[in-house]
């Protein structure tokens, strides 16, 4: 009974937490003058056709990979707000080398991945060597590189990076050459193909799940997150581990704009896609840093924001999605929390009865037993 | 320690007049810089208070920029349908209630503060968004992305000093005249002073008196003291009776508010006009301004100002933000000499190396990248976190979970 209850709570969580954004923004609508309900069947019907399907899978992607950089500094305890940065930087360096060398089809591609996640690694090891090295939070830093980067970006595409050929005024990075390009995945229908980047991204999802809870490395991750002293002891070394797992979230990072860049602009402009890194750690506190928890977090909020392109035909601000992206994470933080107090609780009074104390709990950041509510 | 505050300041602001006077670059110190620099200043000065009154309570608030953002709106908003003073008031109301958001989700349901944070900017970056397409679009002067133009509260100069008028008499300008004078140190003095009494916006004046009032309510009154113990030590303050939960509410909920009224200020005071993206990170750059000022009130202030400086210069003259560089140059080379003295040659050298490295560039090249002095204010942070960190004394139950009758 205690073992079926538990996860059940967990997954009525976010469930609950959609529902109540979707409440509230009904209660916006109403209040704007909007038919909440009319405007919540234009999206559904035209977020499911086929068209919308393949943009939405699209969309996804970026948003998956975004949070599963965030998640894997999380699973160590770190904030990596930096996403966005290392994302930016990582894309416009891709973009200029993929642009400047001429390879065969499958290197070519392989070239410009490795650009992106070196360079996402090397932005996200600045963090972690400060904090290792010099006390700072990777909060405040990694928010100080965000801005950084944006101006080093915008620097390197005026000075350096820029495409001399291109007349018009766009400030953007030469084109890839076609060896450099993504492959289509499938066709769903007219206007609708589906990119092939979907597959890296499932390949990511893949090896964050084998690589965190499958190996020694992984467990020494998620053993410094949630107890660095008794990590330590067990000879773990935090600070190698510090910098170990900000460098591999921020690889991860540096794949987040490829699917754009080699699937659809294939060079970098300023009009490139900007706040999927803060997207991201929406997508991951939704699926609780789990890869299959994040894809459907990422797939929600991809049709939240291509559904939502219905609106403005309908004269309603398809900003109001933006909206319910706010108040979901902010729910369905509150929600896991009061779930997790629930489950103390149950605990205790389990405890508290003389029963047979339940297995090991699940839930790390339990208190210690007995603690008084 | 003050006096010595004091004299490093004031030798800092003698070679920056040795710099202006060396390079014959009057922008460097002008009334005008200095006006530019309050102005912009005075957003990140009051994020930056709103940061210090959380974080003292122990709640650490990235959602300041969420909460400057709503203060813009909602500033711009009032200040265009009941006029200016009711504007900041509204503003200040709509950043209070993303504050009181904040505070529930903190201090009520024990949510990690930098998740709530950021989704707190997540929300108000979306209700913005949404309320401008529904309220501005279609208004003459409106848009999806922008109010109409508002007025400001209104500016005054202060007479005698700046010229301004004392019952109908307009009064001499005794600063503009001294500081048109080039005299080395007198007239840059004059310069610094005229940027605070020359054109002086009401809504600066209140910021300004709300560093000293801030020192004098955190560190001179019981509701103040109560406020840092629940920073430092709730455990501690909860045995004696204080109540925590409630002085955490109420520094974050104050937090809130001044970090929409610098919301508001850039919104009615500095733009005139609310316009997406309007706050650009500034409220970031307050909590690193709080940081840089070791989270006390005088100390944040003189970050804010320190980055509203950098800020002003390149809106105002490119050539002066190059005449910096031989600033920071001296500056650094002087630091050395300190250095040496005390016996730290390790330090010395460096910091005598990044001089000359800095003077190179001064000498070899004739403009800075704008993009560079954009990235001044973080790149600054960053260096003070890695110099100062061990210097930096944030309050000991910062940003931790708290809940009440937890075993330590």
């Amino acid at each position: 009974m205690q073992r079926l209850t538990v996860p059940l709570l967990r997954l009525l969580a976010p469930v609950a937490a959609v529902l109540f954004a979707l409440f509230v923004s009904g209660l916006v609508l109403k209040a704007s003058g909007n038919d909440p309900i009319e405007a919540f069947q234009l999206m559904w019907e035209f977020g499911t056709t086929e068209q919308s399907i393949a943009s939405i899978i699209d969309r996804s992607v970026p948003l998956y990979l975004s949070g599963i950089a965030f998640a894997i500094a999380f699973k160590m305890g770190l904030f990596n707000i930096g996403v966005e940065g290392q994302y930016t930087i990582a894309a416009v360096m891709a973009a200029f080398v993929g642009a400047s060398v001429n390879l065969p089809p499958v290197l070519h591609v392989g070239l410009i991945l490795v650009v992106a996640m070196v360079t996402g690694m090397i932005w996200g090891a600045i963090p972690g060597v400060l904090k290792v090295t010099r006390g700072v939070s990777e909060v405040i830093s990694t928010i100080m590189l965000n801005f950084i980067a944006v101006s080093l970006v915008s620097y390197l595409l005026a000075n350096h990076f820029l495409d001399r050929a291109d007349d018009t005024l766009n400030l953007q990075t030469e084109k890839i050459p076609e060896s450099g390009w993504f492959p289509d995945l499938v066709k769903l229908g007219p206007n609708a193909t589906v990119g092939g980047f979907v597959l890296v991204a499932v390949l990511v999802g893949a090896i964050y799940y084998v690589v965190i809870w499958r190996t020694r490395f992984g467990f020494d991750l998620r053993a410094s997150g949630l107890n660095p002293l008794a990590a330590r002891a067990s000879g773990v070394s935090s600070n190698s581990m510090i910098v170990k797992g900000m460098m591999l979230s921020g690889a991860v990072a540096g794949l987040v704009g490829m699917s754009t860049l080699l699937g659809f602009s294939h060079n970098y402009g300023l009009d490139f896609a900007t706040g999927l890194g803060f997207a991201g750690i929406t997508v991951a506190l939704l699926g609780r840093n789990n890869p299959i928890g994040i894809a459907i977090g990422a797939l929600l909020l991809a049709f939240l924001d291509r559904s939502s392109q219905i609106l403005d035909l309908e004269d309603i601000a398809k900003e109001i999605v933006v909206i319910m992206e706010g108040v979901i994470v902010l729910s369905v933080v509150i929600a896991y929390e009061l779930v997790q107090r629930v489950i103390e609780r149950q605990q205790r009074r389990l405890i508290g009865e003389d029963v047979p104390p339940p297995e090991p709990p699940e839930t790390p950041a339990m208190e210690p037993v007995g603690a008084p509510a | 320690m003050k006096r010595q505050t004091l004299l490093l300041a004031g030798g800092l602001f003698f070679l920056l007049a040795l710099v202006r006077w060396i390079t014959d670059n009057p922008d460097l110190t002008s009334s005008g810089t200095f006006s530019t620099t309050l102005r912009l200043a005075v957003p990140i000065g009051l994020a930056a208070l709103g940061g210090l009154y959380a974080e003292r309570a122990g709640i650490v608030n990235i959602g300041l920029e969420g909460m400057m953002i709503l203060g813009s709106w909602f500033g711009a908003w009032g200040a265009w349908q009941y006029g200016p003073w009711w504007g900041v008031a509204i503003g200040v109301a709509g950043g209070a209630a993303a504050g009181l958001l904040h505070a529930t989700a903190t201090v009520t349901f024990g949510v990690d503060h930098i998740i709530s944070g950021v989704a707190i900017i997540t929300l108000a970056g979306g209700i913005t968004r949404y309320l401008s397409v529904e309220v501005y679009e279609g208004v003459q002067g409106g848009g999806a992305t922008q109010s109409p133009r508002v007025e400001g509260v209104g500016t005054l100069d202060v007479p005698i000093l700046a010229g301004g008028d004392l019952f109908g008499w307009s009064s001499p300008d005794v600063l503009g005249w001294i500081e048109d004078k080039s005299w080395l140190f007198i007239s840059d003095l004059a310069g610094l002073l005229r940027g605070f009494t020359n054109n002086l916006s009401y809504l600066t004046l209140i910021a300004l008196l709300l560093v000293p009032f801030t020192w004098w309510l955190l560190w001179r009154t019981v509701f103040g003291l109560r406020l840092r113990s629940s920073g430092e030590n709730p455990t501690g303050a909860d045995s004696l009776g204080v109540p925590v939960y409630r002085m955490r509410y109420a520094a974050v909920l104050i937090s809130g508010g001044l970090a929409g009224l610098a919301g508001a200020f850039l919104a009615i005071e500095a733009a005139g006009i609310y316009r997406q993206g309007q706050t650009g990170g500034r409220g970031f750059i307050g909590l690193a301004a709080m940081i840089f000022g070791n989270w006390m009130p005088f100390g944040a202030a003189a970050g804010a100002g320190l980055f509203g400086f950098a800020d002003a210069l390149q809106l105002r003259d490119r050539p002066a933000v190059h005449a910096l560089l031989l600033f920071v140059a001296l500056a650094a080379l002087l630091y050395a000499a300190v250095l040496l003295k005390q016996g730290k040659t390790r330090a010395a050298v460096v910091t005598a190396g990044l001089g000359v490295l800095v003077g190179a560039w001064y000498f070899t090249s004739d403009k800075v990248p704008p993009e560079f002095i954009q990235a001044t204010p973080y790149v600054i942070t960053l260096l003070v976190l890695c110099i100062a960190s061990q210097r930096l004394r944030p309050p000991a139950y910062d940003g931790k979970p708290w809940r009440k009758g937890q075993v330590e």
